[in-house]
């Protein structure tokens, strides 16, 4: 039992090594083809279609993205939670899944852009009491210390003290309320449009995500599901969406900050935002 | 492998445990329960009974407990008529509709390992204990009981081995058990490989103390196997 157990332990640690030398082998290249990771659960960011392949904002910006570049890419789809180390590991070498640049992730990985901003917004259902909170504002700006918006984030967490809020898994939206919401309990999913589900069927008082992501769980059932409260940005919910990239691939991040900036310029990104938002999302 | 990230994640992974201990433990009990009830039915002679027992062991034998989970959680949650039932105070939690799966799950598999225990007895022992003159009941009791348990306890054993595995799937509805837990912190640290084998160890910790629980059992039923002392 004992000389099992010591050559399982002796055998984890070497695949677990082995794994951990193939990770560190990125070294200087020209870029022809590039490998870009997306979700593919997060519309219209980006989503999966009736056919499995998939579409959606991000996957028509990398595409033009490439196209200035001058690079071949190939978005593949990969799931939220492996989405860094999978990069790490060489997987695939870019991220476009509206992830947003703060600085837990610029710890582990760089950021090309940011290439658009969305604010984050709660969502809950028509019957309930928290539709007619009411903050007094549209739109608050966690960077800025502002009486009107603590007021406003003061207001919140009394509306919603003791209810059970909904999130995706490691955002910054569940960051959010763990820092201002102390007295909800957070439940975590693995995507929102789960969370959304639990919602209309009344496990859950109110989700909070991207103001898109938000919209896209009240489309699924806007009979009983609204929009409230204010918008927020910034702050614990960072600073936009980037590309994420590896540390050593600095000649990447240069391409495609240059693409991103070409881009904003002569409105490609405004005019996909339009298309696939129904708002302007780009960074001004 | 960052050793730093493996031990601090010790403790928030053990704060698991306990959900994972009761998910299984209550959801071998409520099993148990199930698997006697349908064994019963399947050997009861009852045309329906046994009808009833092999369509439930056929039904959750052969689909994915995955597949359970989401359709006991996210499924019934969209009926209207199940939200105004009086089960819905149960069904609303994610941790009873985790046990309910669990058991309705390993239920099935018990039951089939009980019945075939139970097809296992020579029938000269239960012919033995009618000559001696015992009803059915006590038959049941004192020959046919202590036999199948004997003749079950390893295969059972390894049932709830594979149902301590198994319950890492309550994670995927937002339960926080040891891999519920591990999910969170992976995002937070970014060191897959090091929480992974920290959860692994934990469940490896867990299933040795069962093996050798059922060891032990096993080892206190035969004493008639064993060398005189």
């Amino acid at each position: 039992m004992k000389k099992t157990f010591a050559s399982l332990m002796i055998g984890l640690g070497v695949t677990a090594l082995s794994l951990g030398l193939a990770a560190g082998g990125a070294e200087a290249k020209e870029w022809k083809k590039v490998r870009i990771a997306t979700e593919g659960a997060y519309a219209p960011w980006n989503a999966t279609d009736a056919s499995g392949k998939l579409v959606g904002f991000e996957v028509d910006l990398a595409a033009d993205l490439c196209r200035r570049m001058k690079v071949e890419c190939e978005v593949v789809g990969q799931d939220w939670d492996g989405m860094i180390p999978a990069l790490q590991q060489g997987k695939y070498d870019a991220i476009m899944a509206a992830m947003s640049i703060n600085e837990e992730r610029l710890k582990v990985i760089d950021f090309g852009g940011p290439y658009a901003n969305e604010p984050t917004a709660f969502a809950a259902p028509k019957a309930s009491p928290l539709v007619k909170f009411d903050a007094k504002t549209d739109r608050v700006d966690l960077a800025k210390d502002t009486a009107e918006g603590k007021a406003a984030l003061e207001a919140l967490a009394k509306a919603l003290d003791g209810k059970t809020v909904g999130a995706q898994t490691s955002t910054l939206q569940a960051a959010f309320v763990e820092r201002y919401l102390k007295k909800s309990s957070l439940r975590t999913y693995d995507k929102l449009d789960s969370a959304g589900v639990d919602l209309s069927a009344g496990r859950l008082d109110a989700i909070i995500g991207d103001r898109s992501a938000a919209e896209a769980v009240v489309k699924t059932d806007a009979a009983n599901i609204v929009m409230f409260g204010p918008n927020f940005v910034n702050g614990v919910l960072g600073q936009g969406m980037g590309v994420g990239l590896r540390k050593a691939d600095g000649d990447l991040k240069a391409l495609f900050n240059k693409a991103i900036a070409e881009a904003n310029k002569d409105g490609t990104i405004a005019k996909l935002s339009t298309q696939w938002f129904g708002y302007d999302i780009s960074v001004k | 492998m960052n050793w730093d990230i493996m031990i601090s994640s010790v403790p928030t992974l053990l704060s698991g445990v306990p959900l994972t201990v009761q998910l299984v433990g209550l959801g071998e009990i409520l099993g148990l329960v199930i698997a006697c009830l349908a064994t019963w039915g399947r050997l009861s002679g009852n045309l329906a009974a046994v009808g009833v027992s092999r369509l439930y062991v056929f039904v959750f034998r052969g689909t994915p407990l995955l597949v359970q989970i989401y359709l006991i959680y996210y499924g019934l949650g969209q009926f209207p008529a199940v939200r105004e039932s009086v089960l819905w105070p149960i069904l609303r939690e994610p941790y009873w509709c985790a046990i309910l799966a669990l058991a309705l799950n390993t239920g099935a598999y018990t039951s089939e390992i009980l019945r075939g225990a139970i097809l296992t007895i020579p029938h000269g022992q239960v012919e033995a204990a009618r000559a001696c003159g015992m009803g059915r009941w006590l038959t049941f009791r004192r020959i046919i009981v202590p036999i199948a348990i004997r003749q079950a306890l390893p295969a059972y054993g390894n049932e709830i081995i594979l149902m301590v595995k198994a319950s890492s799937l309550a994670s995927i509805i937002t339960l926080l058990e040891i891999t519920g837990l591990a999910r969170r912190l992976i995002p937070q640290t970014y060191a897959v490989f090091e929480i992974f084998i920290v959860a692994g160890l934990i469940y490896l910790g867990l299933n040795f103390a069962i093996a050798q629980a059922v060891r032990w059992a096993e080892w206190r039923l035969t004493p008639h196997l064993r060398a005189r002392a």
